[in-house]
């Protein structure tokens, strides 16, 4: 499977009220590569994600998707090419597992082709990528916050979109299943070709396991590239406000952010 | 943990039978229930058709629908009964539909719309309109409907200007509904009380003046309405998973919401002109309806179904199980109140917001 669809921020500016959120984007999200969001809190990153998904229309500038502003593609149609994993999905109470994940069959049927074997085939394919199979019949309310993400992956999986956002899908789990789903997003980005987004707030997470990091800074885009490229203690400085040693990850050659503080120190 | 992205053991029932064979079991479940409701319904209609001071016979009733002079039924079954059944059913299908819809948009069992004041609107102006204005009949059906859509309408306006719908609504909604009763008690009170007796249907909702020519309106407002929401019930299933992941899930989140406001509030409105506002149908026939379907099906078509069944069974109930004839809404009402209570006690007890 190739894709090639380019999702790219145009100079794009969101307020909320008089107060700017997202000031002057521009960016191009690498096709077929992991990106990941960074910066402090509050600085817009999960702001910057909604407007890719076009969840918020920006005050100026413009979100495009092939050429195509977002907000004149027909939803069902843009659903088909591009999903979003929101920070806190809701759930209906008592939902089961595998129903829950068919919802993401929503923009492949219509009215008159409700359910096909295809359906099936994507949702059991989902369930088995998030190692969800054995939870199918299990019901949501009853799973682990780790298990509970993992379904909604399976769900945003099940979409089959070609490019895919997640917010911030490793908040409040520990740190195995935060490592776990970054895994599950690299696979998934390896073996399907898939263009993904992710929102992280942990800077050494997002510098291995990201091809390109877009890091901002009150709204605006400060640095854009390889984690090797562009994590360098004055960019920590600068995005996190934060003095700060930067070192090779004995692990895995990502650079590997060390924060000083006021105490503690050699 | 670290095996969890590998494909799954080949020890593992296929995923993709089991899938259909669960689906396919929850589906015939759902299909069984409403069937299973659907043939109440009937069943209750029937009942209804039999069952008055006098005894008819289910054949004599079939004779008198099918068009023909029974002698001693004609006039009891085919004036009498059959419209206060038919007006009957077909409000507590209107109740049901809207009550449901209203709930899972807003995903909040307390979001019907008789808890947030749009029954409640349409009975004040048709309290207005009779003891006021002194007008009667249709007229006074026809403001109510007009009354409810504003009513809904201004409540919606109002939670909107923080951009947040949700709880807002439904809080503002009950502050609108006291009013509205406030209201609706006042003009009862500087009234005489002969008029008080043709406006105190608009405060229980009653199937006593059920006519054949109060039929119409509502049949046609079922007929459009009923079917648009179910076209919409996927959507509206989809719209319980939150408006971001509808969004993304191409869903037109903002129209689709319209679209089920209106009709929600427009079956709830003629259904209120039709026979005042039956007290908590609307509220009821949707957490039944999940309880019976189970968690993550469609509660559309079984709620309606509810809807008629709470009506009817509770007219009979209130015609001929007790010593008094009572209004069907005292019945419902006497229903609905300790559902509502156990509702609040459990939202208070989990600390959650509304």
């Amino acid at each position: 499977m190739t894709t090639d669809h380019a999702l790219v921020a145009h100079s794009a500016s969101v307020a909320y009220g008089d107060r700017l959120v997202v000031d002057d984007v521009e960016l191009a999200v690498p096709p077929g590569r992991i990106s990941v969001i960074v910066g402090a809190n509050a600085s817009g990153k999960s702001t910057l994600l909604k407007t890719l998904a076009r969840l918020i229309t920006p005050k100026s500038g413009s979100v495009l998707l092939d050429g195509m502003d977002v907000h004149r593609i027909p939803s069902r149609r843009l659903a088909q090419v591009l999903g979003l994993l929101p920070q806190n999905p809701l759930a209906p109470d008592g939902i089961v597992v595998s129903e829950l994940v068919g919802r993401g069959r929503y923009p492949h049927q219509s009215l008159l082709r409700r359910w096909s074997a295809g359906d099936d085939a994507a949702v059991a394919s989902a369930l088995a990528l998030t190692g969800a199979t054995e939870l199918a019949d299990r019901a949501l309310d009853e799973l682990s916050g780790g298990q509970r993400q993992r379904v909604w992956i399976a769900m945003a999986l099940a979409q089959q979109t070609e490019v895919l956002l997640l917010d911030e899908p490793t908040t409040f789990l520990d740190v195995t299943h935060q490592v776990e789903v970054l895994d599950l997003l690299t696979d998934l980005n390896r073996e399907r070709g898939t263009t993904i987004v992710v929102v992280l707030h942990d800077l050494n997470l997002a510098a291995r396991y990201a091809d390109h990091l877009f890091a901002l800074r009150e709204g605006r885009l400060v640095a854009s590239g390889h984690p090797r490229d562009v994590v360098t203690e004055q960019l920590v400085h600068e995005v996190f406000g934060l003095a700060s040693r930067v070192i090779d990850d004995p692990t895995s050659g990502a650079p590997l952010v060390l924060p000083i503080g006021r105490h503690h120190v050699r | 943990m670290t095996a969890l992205l590998r494909t799954p053991s080949p020890s593992v029932a296929p995923p993709v039978d089991s899938l259909r064979t669960a689906r396919r079991r929850r589906g015939r479940r759902r299909l069984t229930v409403t069937a299973v409701l659907a043939v109440l319904t009937l069943a209750l209609l029937l009942l209804c058709l039999c069952v008055g001071n006098t005894f008819s016979r289910p054949d004599e009733v079939l004779r008198v629908l099918l068009g023909q002079t029974v002698p001693g039924a004609s006039f009891t079954v085919g004036e009498l009964r059959l419209p206060r059944a038919l007006t009957g059913a077909l409000a507590g299908i209107s109740f049901g539909l809207s009550g449901v819809t209203f709930q899972t948009m807003l995903r909040n069992p307390l979001a019907s719309p008789d808890i947030i004041g749009v029954t409640a609107g349409a009975s004040a102006a048709a309290v207005f309109a009779i003891l006021v204005l002194g007008l009667g009949g249709a007229v006074v059906s026809g403001i109510a409907v007009v009354a409810g859509l504003a009513v809904a309408a201004s409540i919606y306006l109002l939670a909107r200007r923080g951009g947040v719908l949700g709880s807002r609504l439904i809080l503002i909604g009950i502050g609108v509904g006291a009013m509205l009763h406030a209201v609706i008690s006042y003009l009862l009170l500087r009234s005489s009380p002969f008029e008080v007796a043709a406006a105190l249907r608009w405060l229980t909702g009653s199937l006593n003046e059920a006519f054949w020519e109060g039929i119409p309106p509502l049949a046609i407002a079922v007929a459009a309405l009923g079917p648009l929401l179910g076209i919409l019930s996927r959507r509206l299933h989809i719209l319980e998973l939150g408006d971001e992941t509808a969004t993304s899930l191409g869903v037109n989140v903002d129209r689709t919401r319209l679209l089920l406001v209106l009709a929600a509030v427009g079956l709830a409105a003629f259904a209120t002109a039709a026979t005042g506002p039956i007290a908590f149908v609307a509220f009821l026939a949707g957490p039944i309806a999940a309880r019976l379907i189970g968690p993550g099906g469609s509660r559309v078509l079984p709620s309606a179904l509810l809807g008629a069944i709470l009506v009817l069974a509770s007219d009979e109930i209130g015609q001929f199980a007790l010593g008094t004839r009572f209004p069907v809404g005292v019945v419902t009402g006497v229903l609905g109140a300790p559902y509502l209570i156990y509702l609040l006690i459990r939202t208070n007890r989990s600390g959650a917001s509304l």
